[in-house]
């Protein structure tokens, strides 16, 4: 099940665990990456609190934690190379996986025709 | 909405959404930052081949005595500039900035010698405080602002290839010549500068002729299109100032590592020693040196250090030693750049500082500049 936030982060549930990243369209505004700083695994994360960082040549920008949760794995493959984020950052440039604290909280988020009606 | 319709728009403006540029706000003028390319392979595309450059916001200002003598307009400007105008020869072209009485700067800008006249190009977001501070203080001159010419830069190793589809005699200058020139009949004046590092042109063109001759250029398969993205980046590869980040009225000429600026005639002991506004200060600092200067830092790690980050001697974030002015990813260095001030204990190549980024403190290394090594055609 594929969840959208209207900061621009995707997250794919698979039983309790989420895999979060940001939407194409947020790597398209942002241009291209030089950097990407992301959450240690065993972070605690809250809903809509910092949980990693992306630069582009340009500016610094946050990516926010969609959902409360402990972070179980992080993309390393982004890390060493950020330009991933650009090329496919609805699939290989995932950022990180999420162990969720309310499972059901994930209903709140929206679907993807709500985020596409969002992002016009 | 308000603010979009307050702004500005240079005679390429039109050429610039065709190309399908991000526009954004720029000293208030509505500018590309860059187009489909993308900043990184602009800037790439640059130090490889050529990138043409709107910079039309610039401010080109003739500034002619009333005794039409150039030597009069040159003496005039030498008072609020402290490099030498009178020694500029015709047809060449030469760096410098007013200063405030406090010795700080007020502008940068570049000044041609063009035989009965001066041509002045000031930065956008100064060009109407220039204009008055000139016209206030040059009072045996006439101080025009061209309101009608675009300025656009061609940069980058193949810009004489490229230019040379439009006058074949443009091999024959060097670095800091200027000419007048018709590029496909328009007069166009053409000077061998600008600000990426890189050999290339800044043609200043009619503003009728103006899309034009940026697409005869275009036409060339070596050259781009290149946004004010990959501009900043470039000009802090080649460890060039930007005004209002890395100087400004709190920065003498001196701290800000411009000394070479200063020629002969203006400093100590020279036939126009002093006479600009600060000169006690500035000059009092060439000889005794000032207590902290502009250099390169080379962030050791990935992170960009942006401009504003506080810079510190120790990991810890103790002692607080001065500030990013400007920084960015480099694209040709393949890592982060940056330029700050730092005290002159500190300013030695190769000593260790540390930025604070987001809580924590990234080593950063004081490195010369420029980071690249400059392609002009001297």
């Amino acid at each position: 099940m594929l969840k959208f936030t209207a900061e621009h982060e995707w997250l794919k549930l698979e039983g309790d665990v989420a895999t979060v990243g940001i939407t194409q369209h947020a790597a398209d505004q942002l241009g291209d990456l030089v950097f990407v700083e992301l959450p240690e695994v065993g972070a605690e994360l809250t809903k809509d609190g910092n949980a990693a960082t992306v630069e582009s040549v340009k500016a610094a920008s946050d990516v926010y934690s969609p959902l409360d949760g402990e972070v179980t794995e992080v993309n390393q493959a982004i890390v060493d190379d950020p330009s991933l984020v650009n090329s496919d950052p609805q699939g290989a440039a995932w950022f990180f996986k999420l162990k969720l604290k309310n499972v059901s909280d994930v209903e709140g988020l929206m679907d993807e025709a709500a985020y596409k009606d969002l992002i016009g | 909405m308000d603010d979009q319709a307050a702004l500005r728009t240079t005679p390429l403006h039109a050429l610039h959404i065709s190309l399908g540029a991000k526009m954004v706000p720029f000293a208030g003028y509505d500018m590309p930052v860059q187009y489909p390319l993308g900043v990184m392979k602009e800037h790439l595309h640059t130090r490889a081949e050529a990138g043409l450059f709107d910079v039309s916001h610039m401010g080109q200002v003739i500034v002619k005595a009333k005794s039409g003598e150039y030597a009069d307009a040159a003496l005039a400007l030498e008072k609020l500039v402290p490099v030498d105008i009178l020694g500029l020869k015709e047809g060449r072209q030469r760096y410098g900035f007013f200063t405030d009485a406090n010795g700080g700067i007020l502008d940068d800008l570049m000044i041609t010698n063009r035989g009965d006249h001066l041509l002045v190009v000031v930065n956008a977001a100064c060009k109407d405080q220039d204009v008055a501070h000139m016209k206030a203080n040059l009072a045996d001159c006439d101080v025009t602002l061209l309101e009608d010419r675009a300025l656009i830069a061609l940069q980058g190793p193949r810009a004489q290839a490229v230019l040379a589809e439009l006058w074949a005699g443009v091999s024959g200058m060097k670095f800091m010549d200027v000419r007048e020139v018709p590029l496909h009949d328009v007069p166009c004046i053409i000077s061998r500068s600008g600000y990426s590092g890189e050999d290339g042109f800044e043609i200043s063109v009619p503003e009728a002729h103006a899309v034009e001759v940026a697409k005869a250029l275009l036409e060339h398969p070596d050259c781009e299109a290149i946004g004010l993205g990959a501009r900043d980046s470039l000009r802090l590869e080649a460890g060039l100032c930007l005004y209002g980040n890395d100087i400004d009225t709190t920065t003498s000429p001196i701290e800000a590592s411009l000394e070479w600026a200063l020629q002969k005639a203006r400093k100590a002991g020279g036939d126009r020693e002093g006479g600009f506004p600060g000169a006690e200060r500035i000059l009092g600092e060439l000889a005794n040196g000032t207590t902290r200067r502009r250099v390169g830092l080379k962030p050791e790690g990935k992170a960009p250090v942006r401009s504003h980050a506080k810079l510190y001697a120790d990991a810890e974030g103790k002692t607080e030693l001065g500030e990013v002015t400007s920084g960015t990813f480099g694209p040709s260095v393949e890592g982060p750049v940056a330029m700050g001030y730092l005290p002159v204990s500190h300013t030695d190549a190769g000593t260790q500082v540390y930025a604070e980024v987001r809580g924590k403190y990234l080593p950063m290394t004081v490195t010369a500049l420029p980071f690249i090594t400059p392609t002009y055609k001297r």
